[in-house]
């Protein structure tokens, strides 16, 4: 009785879920291994999909198929996009809860950290361009102080414009989870260690960080599906030159090779619930929340 | 929306884990996967991922027109609503997009404005109806561009997809390409134009008059080339050709080899650091050429009026290689029957009677019927846009924006200097599949 009771409870999003996410994940699956022509999907069991994707891929004596090239720019987007937003995220969180007083101070301050998400990320980003440009106010600014004498190329359309983009993003993804792990922290227990002449950096790494865990791993989740996913601020900041599986993706829906953009699309699937599962090795996370 | 999606599925998948436990006791899994492959079959083998039904509307006319932003504006929808009475709602896409809404929604339109290089990709796929030229009044006076592939008489370049090539139809329901004219087509021809690079003079200071100037590397980190493979292709063609590379028997229709080739110098011009950027969205390349960013690159016709407008020079060059062209038209879904196909056929007579073909010519476009458009075009409006010549007194725009000043001429000269000077048109390949592939290894390279 009880069971069914909590069943029904679930039950609503039992069926959002099946419908909205195993449902379509399912026929991305069987879609994944059907053959294309130009304007029709053929229902067929067929691995070529697969095996384009990782063309050449395997043989060692030529360069870097375009499969392995472009994931292997993703991962250092991933990287570089998680370390800043973990710094940068951190930093403020640990701001938020240790050194602002009142309660009503942090919220407002908390706040000032959403204001960005207003307008559509989108809009975000291409704010960017006249920043950096050639002829943008970042290099007008560096010419006329003396800094720089002719335009840098490499502020924009430039792995530097996608990593800043992408820090400017996400930075708030990580402090909210890791502002609301820093918070629960017992105070007493940072009294404690204080009083047992721990300085401030042993307090941080002994006390805080192991604390905030489950913070940073969320965090990181938010970021890493988020960037692994990306072909838009790639697209936009990297000028389109800068390859990315979104974008491949893309293409291929809008040619209508659904099949094989289903194939990339579960292995991108696949790359991306194994960095998932490596993270949540290093907490558990349901436990921990 | 991206940001908010994929938020969404971490979530999903630490519920997912508890719930596939779950699942396993209730539904096995082979039951499961019965029904949704069931359900993918009924769904993409009808080939019907139904739209909107079909507006019936027993007093106003309504047509739901889908096409590209290009015929869509408001002035000519209430002059159409002025003349015929007809309500007219636009479903505005990119090309891409619009190739997709034909195959995959038939019935969320009652008219479309497709381009002919999606010919070879739509009319095996029986989407279309073939369209009854008999019921089209100005038919006769189609330009010959289209029916012959002539301009003044001479033949132009038919390289790629060509009108000529698939404007006709075996019968109404065919979905064979025929060489004879017949009394059905595959789209009824309303707008076209011939494409080149656009240049900023003020920043490149010398005449350009070859294709091969894009991957000059004087214009090293300031070049670009569009960033949708089935026209880039076309324009990457161009440069290769103009460079003394390889000449192409038919750049619309390479062999895989070609492709290769193609592919090779763009990948290694990329790599040298060529480009500045690549664009996909006709916005994206006003921007990257009012900035300066880029001085050189694929450019549309609209979007050098856009620069222009801004009080930045900007030039449609001629090139000595040619254009690159395109053409668009009209058809209707093979659902199309009765009254509803009575009235778009009533709204393809209006757009070719004169009205809209002027509303065209003066952004730069060419009506696909210029008996009419003359009549509804000032003399001195004709001679700027059609016959090549200075203009007598400023030239405007239909929404009344400044184009051009007294005394100027238009890029390119005279509709037979620009159209006669076509070399290829924008075409679906054979080789289609292995060249997007192509196309994206050089994006990741």
């Amino acid at each position: 009785m009880k069971i069914n009771k909590y069943f029904l409870l679930a039950l609503p999003f039992y069926l959002i879920f099946i419908f909205f996410f195993i449902i379509p994940l399912i026929l991305t699956i069987i879609v994944s291994f059907w053959d294309y022509t130009e304007y029709s999907i053929i229902p067929d069991f067929i691995f070529d999909n697969y095996k384009y994707i990782f063309n050449k891929c395997f043989k060692i004596s030529t360069d870097l198929c375009v499969t392995f090239k472009t994931y292997l720019s993703t991962f250092y987007f991933c990287f570089m996009a998680w370390f800043f937003t973990l710094i940068i995220g951190f930093t403020v969180a640990y701001f938020l809860v240790f050194h602002v007083r009142s309660v009503g101070m942090q919220i407002v301050l908390f706040l000032i950290c959403t204001i960005p998400f207003w307008t559509s990320n989108v809009i975000r980003m291409i704010s960017w361009i006249p920043l950096l440009g050639r002829n943008g106010l970042f290099n007008s600014f560096l010419i006329s102080t003396g800094v720089i004498d002719e335009p840098q190329e490499w502020f924009l359309y430039s792995h530097f414009s996608v990593i800043l983009a992408f820090v400017h993003l996400y930075t708030l993804f990580m402090i909210v989870p890791i502002f609301n792990s820093l918070i629960r922290i017992d105070k007493s227990l940072i009294e404690a260690a204080y009083d047992s002449g721990a300085n401030g950096f042993q307090i941080l790494t002994n006390i805080i960080i192991p604390l905030c865990k489950p913070g940073i791993i969320i965090g990181s989740i938010f970021v890493i599906t988020v960037v692994m996913g990306d072909f838009l601020t790639i697209g936009i900041m990297g000028g389109q030159q800068i390859a990315s599986i979104g974008k491949i993706i893309q293409v291929e829906m809008s040619y209508l090779q659904l099949p094989s953009a289903a194939a990339n699309a579960v292995i991108l699937l696949i790359i991306t619930l194994l960095l998932i599962w490596t993270m949540t090795k290093f907490i558990d996370i349901r436990k921990e929340l | 929306m991206i940001k908010l999606v994929s938020t969404c599925n971490i979530f999903n998948f630490y519920k997912g884990v508890d719930m596939s436990k779950k699942m396993n006791k209730k539904i096995t899994r082979r039951s499961m996967l019965k029904s949704t492959t069931a359900l993918a079959g009924a769904a993409l083998g009808s080939g019907l991922i139904t739209g909107f039904p079909a507006i019936h509307a027993s007093g106003t006319p309504t047509i739901r027109y889908l096409g590209t932003a290009v015929n869509m504006g408001s002035e000519p929808e209430k002059k159409l609503f002025e003349d015929t009475g007809i309500k007219v709602k636009y479903i505005s896409k990119t090309t891409d997009e619009v190739v997709k809404t034909i195959l995959t929604q038939p019935n969320s339109f009652d008219i479309v404005d497709s381009e002919y290089f999606s010919m070879p990709k739509l009319v095996p796929s029986g989407s279309l109806l073939g369209m009854d030229t008999n019921r089209i009044k100005e038919w006769s006076n189609v330009v010959t561009a289209f029916t012959e592939g002539k301009v003044n008489g001479k033949t132009i370049g038919d390289q790629g997809t060509a009108p000529k090539k698939v404007l006709y139809l075996k019968g109404p329901n065919s979905t064979e390409f025929s060489k004879e004219p017949t009394r059905y087509a595959t789209l009824i021809p309303t707008v076209y134009n011939a494409d080149t690079l656009g240049i900023r003079p003020d920043l490149i200071k010398r005449p350009i008059n070859t294709w091969a100037e894009l991957l000059n590397p004087e214009f090293k980190g300031k070049a670009c080339i569009l960033n949708i493979p089935s026209i880039g292709i076309m324009d990457a063609a161009m440069v290769v050709e103009a460079m003394g590379e390889y000449t192409y028997p038919d750049k619309g229709n390479m062999t895989k080899a070609e492709i290769d080739l193609t592919m090779k110098i763009f990948t290694e011009a990329k790599k040298a650091g060529q480009f500045r950027a690549f664009w996909s969205d006709f916005n994206e390349s006003v921007n990257l050429m009012a900035s300066g960013e880029v001085v050189i690159q694929s450019m549309w016709s609209p979007a050098i009026t856009a620069v222009r407008s801004q009080g930045i020079p900007c030039i449609y060059q001629p090139l000595k290689e040619g254009y690159r062209a395109w053409a668009a038209g009209f058809a209707l879904p093979s659902t199309a029957k009765g009254r509803q196909a009575d009235i778009c056929y009533e709204y393809i007579n209006w757009f070719l009677s004169g009205w809209m073909g002027a509303y065209l010519n003066r952004q730069g476009y060419y009506s696909a019927v210029l008996t009419t458009a003359e009549k509804n075009m000032k003399a001195y409006e004709w001679d700027y846009w059609m016959n090549g010549k200075p203009a007598a007194q400023d030239i405007l725009s239909p929404t009344g924006k400044k184009l051009a000043s007294k005394g100027e001429i238009r890029d390119g000269g005279s509709y037979n200097d620009r159209m006669g000077a076509v070399a290829c048109w924008n075409a679906t390949m054979d080789e289609n599949k292995y060249m997007v592939r192509k196309w994206n290894e050089m994006i990741a390279s």
